[in-house]
C-alpha cells in the first residue's frame, strides 16, 4: 500500500501564493477559490487523494502555514513520533 | 481530521517554536518567510532559542523582531553588525545574529559588514540577497543584475553608468576573521534543504567560537520584480544563480568534522 499523508493549511498564515501548488510532486494541492481567509486570500487545500506526506509543500511555504502528517505503518501504530525533517 | 488519523499518524512537519504566532506582512510568496523559517528550525534543533538574540535591520525585514520568538533588538539602517558586535561582546555566552537585506548590508551598511568580518566578531549574519531594495519600492541595489529593470534603472542596469553587482560572500571570504561563508538559494525544496544546512553550520561556527559567519541567501521579491511568486523562483534559478554562484566560500577546518 502506498504511504498516505495529508496536510493542514492554517488560514492565519496562508497567503495563497501558489508556491506549494506548483511544488507538490503528485499535484494534489490547489488554491480554494470558494473560500477567503480573514486576510482575503484564497488558501491552499488538498484537492485529491495521493498525498504521500513528503513535506515538500511545507519546505517551500514562505509562511510556515502547512502542517504535514503521515500515516504510520501498521506495526508501529499507537506510537506517535514527532520527526523533524533535516 | 478523523480520530483514526489522530491516533495513527506522525507529524512530518510543523511550524517551528522559534517563530512567533504573528502572521508576517511580507507579500505573498516572498521568500523572506522561508529564510525566517529556516533560521527558526535551526535554532530549535540546536536548542538555543532561549539564549539567542537577533538584530533586525531596516528593509522589508524591519519587523523581524515580531516574527521570531526570541529576544531581538532593532538596528539603524546598515548598522546591525555594529550593534551585534556590542551585544555579543557584552553577552559572549549568548548567540547573536543579524538578519539583513542587500540594501542594508551591501549598500549603506558596507563598512559595518566588512569590518565586523575583519575583526572576526563571533556573530552570525543571515544575508538576504533579492537583487533589489524591496521596502522602498524596488530601486537598484548593489546586487542588481546587469540589465535588470528597477524603478531607478527603468531601462535596465547599465554597468557603464552604475557598475557591476557586488558579490559579498566572495569578498568576505578573503577576511582572516571569517570562519564560515556560504551562499545558498531559496528557489526550490532541494536548495532550501541545503540552505538550512549552511545556516546550521554558520550557527555552529559561532557556538564553537570560530569567528564571523555568514550565509547569503538568494531570495525572491515578486512584488518589485513584477512577476508571480512561482515566476520569481524561476528568476532566481535562471538569472541570479549564474551571477551569484552557490557554495561554501570559506570553511574553518574545524568545521569539517561536523555532521549536520
Ligand atoms: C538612513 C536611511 N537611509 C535610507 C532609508 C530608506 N530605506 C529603507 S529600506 C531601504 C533599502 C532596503 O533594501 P534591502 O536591504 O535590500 O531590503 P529588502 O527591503 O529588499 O528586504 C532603504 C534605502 C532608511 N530607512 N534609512
Ligand atoms: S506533503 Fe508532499 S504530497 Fe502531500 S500535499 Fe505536500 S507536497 Fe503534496
Ligand atoms: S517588497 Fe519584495 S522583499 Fe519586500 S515583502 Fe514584498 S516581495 Fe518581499
Amino acid at each position: 500500500m502506498p504511504v498516505t499523508g495529508w496536510i493542514e493549511v492554517n488560514d492565519h498564515y496562508c497567503k495563497g501564493c501558489d508556491i506549494c501548488v506548483a511544488a507538490c510532486p503528485p499535484n494534489v494541492i490547489a488554491l480554494n477559490m470558494e473560500r477567503l481567509t480573514p486576510k482575503g486570500y484564497h488558501p491552499a487545500h488538498l484537492v485529491s487523494e495521493g498525498c504521500t506526506g513528503c513535506g515538500i509543500c511545507a519546505i517551500v511555504c514562505p509562511d510556515a502555514a502547512i502542517t504535514v502528517y503521515r500515516e504510520t505503518p501498521q506495526r508501529t501504530r499507537q506510537k506517535i513520533t514527532v520527526q523533524e525533517i533535516a | 481530521m478523523t480520530t483514526l488519523h489522530q491516533i495513527n499518524h506522525q507529524i512530518v512537519y510543523q511550524r517551528p517554536e522559534s517563530l512567533s504566532d504573528t502572521n508576517t506582512h511580507y507579500c505573498p510568496g516572498c521568500t523572506h518567510g522561508v529564510a525566517h523559517r529556516l533560521v527558526a528550525e535551526v535554532l530549535d534543533e540546536m536548542g538555543i532559542r532561549e539564549k539567542t538574540i537577533g538584530v533586525a535591520p531596516v528593509g522589508c525585514s524591519v519587523f523581524a523582531y515580531k516574527y521570531f520568538n526570541m529576544d531581538f533588538v532593532e538596528a539603524a539602517h546598515g548598522r546591525a553588525p555594529a550593534m551585534a558586535t556590542g551585544v555579543k561582546r557584552v553577552l559572549p555566552q549568548n548567540t547573536v545574529y543579524t538578519y539583513q537585506g542587500d540594501g542594508d548590508l551591501a549598500s549603506i551598511g558596507m563598512a559595518e559588514i566588512m569590518h565586523v568580518a575583519a575583526r572576526g566578531e563571533n556573530i552570525t549574519v543571515i544575508f538576504i540577497n533579492n537583487a533589489i531594495y524591496g521596502m522602498t519600492g524596488g530601486q537598484m541595489a548593489p546586487t542588481t543584475l546587469p540589465g535588470m529593470k528597477t524603478t531607478s534603472s527603468p531601462l535596465g542596469r547599465d554597468v557603464e553608468l552604475s557598475g557591476f553587482p557586488i558579490r559579498m560572500s566572495e569578498m568576505l571570504a578573503t577576511m582572516d576573521g571569517a570562519g564560515y561563508i556560504a551562499r545558498g538559494s531559496l528557489h526550490d525544496a532541494k536548495h532550501i534543504r541545503k540552505a538550512k544546512k549552511a545556516i546550521r553550520i554558520a550557527f555552529e561556527t559561532q557556538e564553537r567560537g570560530l569567528g564571523f559567519s555568514m550565509v547569503e541567501l538568494l531570495s525572491s521579491c515578486p512584488t518589485n520584480w513584477k512577476i508571480t511568486p512561482n515566476e520569481a523562483l524561476d528568476f532566481i534559478a535562471e538569472q541570479m544563480v549564474p551571477v551569484f554562484p552557490l557554495g561554501e566560500f570559506k570553511t574553518n577546518p574545524e568545521l569539517a568534522k561536523l555532521r549536520v
